[in-house]
């Protein structure tokens, strides 16, 4: 499994976020705060909007009103962005069909900024490493075929795939938009244990799934149709 | 400059694998070259004379072929999206696709112009001026392309309604393109077509990626 190196500790604050796509208000009046080492289970109707507040947290929504925060404990040095220290893991793949596995990582990987773009700033000392492609591809259960292609994988592996983004660069924030769908069993408990490792180095993860996720640190955030409060239980 | 380079090569390598595609743009632009002198009839003298036009038609006709190409895939699995989060910033990404974009879809048309020559009569200091000014000016082609491209990206057939919204946008570029081959038409007016030109491409290459980079955006909310 990969490294214990921690993240340095921060926080996100969302407060009377309302969102508005095309012209209609689809949340309204949510609050919640989320510390390093704590993840929120987003649950809610289909449709309720939970996938438009992982992408307004990851920054690609215009916010209607309220406010996303996102606060370093001790930095006072750099200016970090929200977007520069996640991972969206989307229902799309983002997978080229014509290119390996190891192919479709490396470059995402290299995108990511690998091993050099840490999720948190600081010196590279204090910085996590990395998991190498192959390495991440063990850990989702890849690693026999690390030279397919991947069209040839069928929607699970895929979404295994996908999830070995997580993996192989370091950023504290994780946004996970249904990660076990058309996982097998396996596949959850995966994704659970992938989660538990990343908030004990002191990442934070957001996940909008219907799953019971056997996670410590975890609340759940049900959300409810605009004009109706968002409850923490 | 590793996350550049990688959005780079990737797009090359994912063009190369469809080596089909690219071989059918350097067909349909040949094709042109092909049906022009069929139709006009076998006067050489006249097929000399619009050359340097049939060359940047058909240049033209097949950059908008390929425009579609551009971002259609990225956006329609999610690749786009998973972008935005990048360690470079998004304008950096775009800028690299449209780079990738003119070597595996303009460079080959580019490659493929001295047999339009052979068809046209053209001889070998017309084709050599043809061939700079297609260099000069496709940079520019693609980059109101890619605009084009980007705002279209979410519609299904954004392929043909992204031609039509470039079109007046490129007409200085076939303008200058053309006159930038022509010979007898007065001192320097050649060159100094040649520099427009080479003026057009630069500010439009240096626009583009934050035009469309701010499109894509719009479009992914």
């Amino acid at each position: 499994m990969p490294n214990k190196e921690t993240y340095s500790s921060q926080q996100i604050n969302v407060s009377k976020l309302s969102l508005i796509r095309s012209e209609r208000l689809i949340l309204s009046d949510v609050n919640f705060n989320i510390k390093s080492g704590n993840a929120i289970f987003l649950r809610g109707d289909n449709g309720v909007g939970k996938t438009s507040l992982l992408m307004a947290i990851a920054g690609y929504l215009h916010i209607g009103a309220g406010e996303i925060a996102w606060e370093l404990d001790n930095d006072n040095e750099e200016e970090n962005s929200l977007i520069d220290n996640l991972h969206f893991i989307a229902h799309q793949n983002a997978i080229k069909p014509t290119l390996s596995l190891k192919d479709n990582l490396m470059f995402w990987c290299n995108l990511y900024g690998g091993e050099q773009m840490a999720g948190v700033s600081g010196t590279g000392a204090e910085r996590p490493t990395a998991t190498s492609i192959k390495d991440a591809l063990k850990i989702v259960g890849l690693s026999h075929a690390i030279d397919f292609e991947a069209g040839l994988l069928s929607a699970g592996q895929k979404k295994r795939l996908s999830l070995a983004r997580l993996l192989v660069a370091n950023r504290a924030l994780w946004l996970l938009d249904e990660p076990t769908s058309s996982l097998d069993r396996e596949g959850d408990k995966l994704v659970a244990n992938l989660i538990d490792n990343h908030l004990e180095r002191g990442g934070i993860a957001i996940i909008a799934t219907h799953l019971d996720l056997n996670i410590k640190n975890a609340k759940t955030l049900i959300l409810k149709k605009a004009n109706q409060y968002g409850e923490i239980a | 400059m590793k996350a550049f380079l990688s959005i780079l090569l990737r797009d090359i390598k994912l063009a190369t694998s469809s080596f089909g595609d690219m071989l059918t743009l350097v067909l349909f632009f040949i094709m042109i070259g092909v049906i022009v002198p069929i139709a006009i009839g076998p006067d050489k003298d006249l097929l000399a004379l619009i050359a340097p036009g049939v060359i940047w038609i058909a240049a033209f006709l097949s950059s908008l072929l390929a425009l579609d190409k551009m971002f259609r895939q990225d956006f329609d699995d999610g690749s786009l999206l998973a972008m935005r989060h990048a360690s470079i910033s998004f304008e950096a990404i775009v800028f690299a696709k449209l780079i990738a974009h003119w070597l595996t879809s303009i460079l080959p048309l580019i490659i493929a112009t001295p047999m339009l020559a052979l068809m046209l009569n053209m001889n070998a200091q017309i084709l050599t001026y043809t061939i700079i000014s297609l260099l000069v000016g496709t940079p520019a082609l693609i980059s109101f392309g890619a605009v084009g491209a980007a705002i279209t990206v979410s519609l299904r057939r954004g392929g043909l309604i992204a031609p039509v919204l470039i079109l007046p946008l490129t007409l200085p570029i076939l303008i200058f393109g053309v006159s930038a081959i022509k010979l007898g038409t007065g001192a320097g007016t050649q060159s100094a077509a040649l520099l427009i030109l080479g003026a057009i491409s630069l500010v439009t290459v240096a626009f583009t990626p934050f035009a469309s980079a701010l499109a894509l955006k719009l479009t992914q909310e």
